[in-house]
C-alpha cells in the first residue's frame, strides 16, 4: 500500500475569533476573577499562545456556585420541562448554525484533526443538546416515578480529549431534568466551553443556570468541596475520580465518575480482518488515542496473529499525521506538553520491560507535541503498558488460544469502560458479549457513539452513566435506595 | 417419667455454603430483648471476612450467568423453606426484637412475602430497566443490565429478619453475590436464614453470613479490593462509622449505598432502588447490514 502524496488542503481558521483574554462566565455575563491570576491556553500543533484564561480562585467559585443556586431557586425550578426543553432545543440549532466555527476552535485548542471535529465531535455535540431538550418536558415517562425531582446544582469537571462533547453530555442532561451547573472545562482547553457560554447568551438562555470557570485541579477541588453544590459529575482520570469519591464520602452530595479505561479489542480468527483492521486503527488511534474508551490492549487469536499484525501495519504506514486543521489528516497533536511527557515515559518503559516498539515512518513538524502512532508487540501482562492508560497512540498487542483466554485476558483489569470483539459468528459476539465485564462493548466495530446510548463504566472505571434514558438517573433523586 | 433435656443447637457463621465456626474460635452471648440468654453466637473475624468474600467470588460466575427464571424459582424456595420454619422464625424474631407473638408473627410473613416479591423481579428486571437504544446510524445498540459482582450487605441493627431480607434479597435477585454481616444483638434470625438459604438451592457462597461486631468485619469488607459494592444500611445513624466506611470503599471505586440518618420502616414496599444500585448497564452495539 502505498500512501499518496496529496497537498495540503487546510481548513481556514478565518472564521474563528479568539480574543487574547477570557474572563469567567458568571451568572450570565463574563467577569474577571477575583485574585487575576490566568493562565494561557496554547496550540498544541504550534506551541502558539491562543489566549489569556481567568483562572477561578475561591470566591470565583463561590460567585459561581451562588449564581447557580439563585437561578435554580428563581428561575429554571420553577419553569416549565416545556420551556426548559426549547432552551436546549435553542441551543441546539445555534451549535448546528455555529458548527464550522466550533469544529475549527476546537482543533486549535485542542489539537485533534479537523475531519474529526467537524464530522465527529460537533455533531454529536449538537444531537446531544437535541435528544434531552426532547426529555424535560417527559421526565414523568421516563421511568423515574412521577413528577422526579432534580438535585439543585450540579458542579460539572470535564476533560480535554472531547471539550465540547464533554461540556454536551454533562449540561444537556443536567438542564433537561431542572439542575443548573457550574462547569469547569480542562485547563488545557477552555476555548469551546467559553464560546460555548456566548451561545447560552444568544440562547437568552435566563443567567446562572450555566456557568463556567475555568481554571486547573485545584479550581476542580474548590468546585467539588463546595458545601452548596448538590451533585458532582466527573470525567476525568481514575485517579482524580476517587479523590472526588474520598471528597464527597459523608456528605449528601451523589456523584457520577466516568473515568480511565484499558480496553481489549478481541479479533478471533474468523472476523472480517480488513474490518477488524479498520476497528483497531479507530480504536487507538482516533483522537490520538486520547479517548478513555480507547482499544489500547489488541488480543489477536495466535492462529491470525502474522496476518493481522501485517495487515495493521500496512494500514498505519497511509495514515497522516500533522496540521490539525488539514482536512486530510488522520492523527494530529498530542494535546499538551504535559502528555506526550507521559506518552512518552510509557513507551520507554514498554521498550525497557522487554516489548517490542515498532511506528511507521512517519515526519512529524519541528514544533508543537508530537508522537507518531505505535505499536508494541510481544507484550505480556503483566507490562505496564498493558494495565495503565497511556492516553496516547499507543497499542499493546497479545494473543489468545481459546476464548476463555480472551475472555481471562480482557477481564484481567481494574478497569471495565469498554470492549471490542471482532468475529463473524453470532452467537460467539453474543456469548463474548455477556463475558466482557465493560460498560460498552463494541462488536464489529468500535468508539461509536450516541446520545441515546448509555456510557459509563463497570469497577474502577466509575459509576454512573452518561447518555440515553439511563443519563437523566444521574441528575434525578430517583434510584436510590431508602 | 424424667423431662426430656433438649438438644441444644450450636450457632455458627454461613459461609461458601457450610457452617463454620468463627476461625478466631471466639463467640459472644446472646440475650433476648429483656437480657436473657439466648445463645452463644459465633463472633466473626477479619479473616472469616475474607473468607467470606472468596467463597462469595467463586460463586459469582455460576449465580450470575444463571438464568433469570432460575434465579427466581429459587429465591421463591426461599420463602417456601421460610414459610416451613415461620415457627422458628416467630420465636427468634419475637425474643430477640423484643415483640409479642401477633406483631412477631406479622413481621415473619412480611418478611416471607418480601422473598416471593422480590424473586417475581428477576426475569422482568431488565425488561424495566434495560433498553433498546434508536441510535442514528446502522447498528443495533442494546443495554442490559448485569450484577454487579461481590456485594457486602451490612443488614440492619433494629430488624433482625424482615431488615435483613429487604437488604439481601435485592442484592441476589440481580445476579449478585452477598457477605452479610447481620445485627449484632439480634443475630438469630440471621443464622436460621442461613439454614434456609443451604436447603433453599441457593448455591454455596451465593449468600455469606457473618455474625459478631459489624465494626470488626466492615472495615475489611469495605476496603476489599474484590468486594465490588457496600450497603451500609447497618451503621444507619452511626454517622462517624458510615464516613470511614464509604472512604474506605473509594479505594476501588465501590458502589455505596449510604447508611440512613435512622433505620428505615422495613414494612414499606421497597421499590427499585436497592436492585438498581447493585446493577450495571452494558451496552452492545453491532452493526446492521446484508
Amino acid at each position: 500500500m502505498t500512501k499518496f502524496e496529496y497537498a495540503p488542503a487546510p481548513e481556514s481558521r478565518a472564521i474563528v475569533d479568539i480574543k487574547s483574554s477570557y474572563g469567567l462566565f458568571i451568572g450570565g455575563r463574563f467577569v474577571d476573577p477575583t485574585q487575576g491570576t490566568s493562565f494561557k491556553s496554547v496550540n498544541p500543533a504550534t506551541e502558539e499562545v491562543l489566549a489569556e484564561i481567568a483562572e477561578a480562585g475561591r470566591e470565583d467559585v463561590d460567585a459561581a456556585v451562588s449564581a447557580a443556586r439563585t437561578a435554580y431557586t428563581k428561575t429554571w425550578s420553577s419553569l416549565s420541562g416545556r420551556d426548559r426543553g426549547k432552551y436546549l432545543f435553542r441551543i441546539a440549532r445555534i451549535i448546528q448554525e455555529r458548527s464550522r466555527e466550533l469544529a475549527v476552535l476546537e482543533s486549535i485548542d485542542n489539537g485533534k484533526p479537523i475531519r474529526e471535529s467537524r464530522d465527529a465531535d460537533i455533531p454529536q455535540v449538537a444531537a446531544h443538546f437535541f435528544y434531552y431538550a426532547g426529555w424535560a418536558d417527559k421526565l414523568n415517562y421516563a421511568g423515574f416515578g412521577t413528577n422526579p425531582q432534580p438535585y439543585g446544582v450540579a458542579g460539572q469537571i470535564i476533560p480535554w480529549n472531547f471539550p465540547l462533547l464533554m461540556l454536551a453530555w454533562k449540561i444537556a442532561p443536567a438542564l433537561a431534568t431542572g439542575n443548573t451547573v457550574v462547569l469547569k472545562p480542562a485547563e488545557t482547553t477552555p476555548l469551546s466551553a467559553l464560546l460555548f457560554a456566548e451561545i447560552c447568551q444568544q440562547a437568552e438562555l435566563p443567567p446562572g443556570v450555566v456557568n463556567i470557570i475555568t481554571g486547573a485541579g485545584d479550581t476542580g477541588q474548590m468546585l467539588v468541596e463546595h458545601p452548596d453544590v448538590d451533585k458532582i459529575a466527573f470525567t476525568g482520570s481514575t485517579e482524580v475520580g476517587k479523590a472526588i469519591a474520598r471528597s464527597v464520602a459523608g456528605t449528601s452530595k451523589k456523584a457520577t465518575l466516568e473515568l480511565g479505561g484499558k480496553a481489549a479489542n478481541v479479533v478471533f480468527d474468523d472476523a472480517p480482518l480488513d474490518q477488524a483492521v479498520e476497528g483497531i486503527v479507530s480504536g487507538i488511534f482516533f483522537n490520538q488515542g486520547h479517548v478513555c474508551c480507547a482499544g489500547s490492549r489488541l488480543l489477536v487469536q495466535e492462529s491470525v496473529y502474522d496476518d493481522v499484525l501485517a495487515r495493521l501495519k500496512r494500514r498505519l504506514t497511509t495514515l497522516r499525521v500533522g496540521d490539525p486543521l488539514d482536512k486530510n489528516t488522520d492523527v494530529g497533536a498530542i494535546n499538551s506538553a504535559e502528555q506526550l511527557a507521559r506518552i512518552r515515559e510509557l513507551s520507554d518503559v514498554g521498550e525497557s520491560e522487554g516489548a517490542e516498539r515498532w511506528s511507521p515512518p512517519c515526519e512529524l513538524p519541528d514544533r508543537g507535541f508530537w508522537f507518531p502512532p505505535t505499536v508494541f508487540t510481544g507484550v505480556s501482562q503483566a507490562h505496564r503498558i498493558a494495565r495503565e492508560e497511556i492516553f496516547g497512540p499507543v497499542l499493546s498487542v497479545l494473543t489468545f488460544r481459546t476464548p476463555a483466554e480472551a475472555v481471562e485476558k480482557a477481564n484481567n483489569t481494574p478497569y471495565g469502560l469498554s470492549a471490542g470483539v471482532w468475529t463473524d459468528k453470532g452467537s460467539r459476539i453474543l456469548w463474548m458479549s455477556q463475558q466482557l465485564r465493560a460498560g460498552v462493548v463494541w462488536a464489529n466495530t468500535f468508539n461509536k457513539f450516541d446520545p441515546s446510548s448509555p456510557f459509563g463504566g463497570y469497577k474502577e472505571s466509575g459509576y454512573g452513566r452518561e447518555g440515553g434514558r439511563h443519563g437523566l438517573e444521574a441528575y434525578l433523586k430517583v434510584g436510590e435506595a431508602a | 417419667m424424667s423431662e426430656r433435656l433438649a438438644v441444644k443447637k450450636t450457632y455458627k457463621l454461613y459461609i461458601g455454603g457450610k457452617f463454620p465456626r468463627s476461625e478466631s474460635g471466639r463467640s459472644y452471648q446472646v440475650t433476648d430483648s429483656k437480657g436473657r440468654f439466648l445463645a452463644n453466637a459465633a463472633w466473626a473475624s477479619r479473616k472469616d471476612a475474607r473468607d467470606a468474600v472468596a467463597a462469595a467470588r467463586k460463586a459469582f460466575p455460576g449465580w450470575s450467568e444463571a438464568t433469570a427464571h432460575n434465579r427466581g424459582q429459587v429465591l421463591y424456595r426461599v420463602a417456601e423453606m421460610m414459610e416451613g420454619r415461620r415457627a422458628q422464625f416467630v420465636d427468634e424474631v419475637g425474643s430477640s426484637e423484643g415483640l409479642g407473638r401477633s406483631r412477631a408473627e406479622k413481621v415473619v410473613d412480611e418478611a416471607i412475602d418480601r422473598w416471593v416479591w422480590y424473586a417475581g423481579w428477576s426475569d422482568k428486571i431488565a425488561q424495566v430497566v434495560g433498553s433498546s437504544n434508536p441510535v442514528a446510524g446502522p447498528y443495533f445498540d442494546f443495554s442490559v443490565p448485569e450484577p454487579t459482582g461481590v456485594v457486602a450487605v451490612l443488614a440492619p441493627q433494629r430488624s433482625s429478619l424482615l431488615g435483613l431480607v429487604s437488604v439481601l434479597a435485592p442484592v441476589l435477585v440481580g445476579g449478585n453475590t452477598a457477605v452479610v454481616t447481620s445485627s449484632y444483638e439480634r443475630p438469630l434470625p440471621a443464622i436460621a436464614l442461613g439454614e434456609v438459604l443451604a436447603t433453599s438451592d441457593v448455591p454455596g457462597g451465593v449468600a455469606n453470613i457473618l455474625t459478631g461486631r459489624v465494626g470488626d468485619t466492615a472495615p475489611t469488607l469495605a476496603s476489599h479490593m474484590d468486594v465490588n459494592a457496600i450497603d451500609l444500611a447497618g451503621v444507619a445513624g452511626d454517622d462517624e462509622h458510615a464516613v470511614q466506611l464509604e472512604l474506605a470503599a473509594t479505594e476501588n471505586l465501590k458502589r455505596v449505598v449510604r447508611a440512613p440518618a435512622k433505620e428505615p420502616d422495613w414494612t414499606a414496599e421497597p421499590g427499585l432502588g436497592r436492585i438498581t444500585s447493585f446493577l450495571e448497564t452494558k451496552t452492545v452495539w453491532h452493526p446492521v447490514g446484508i
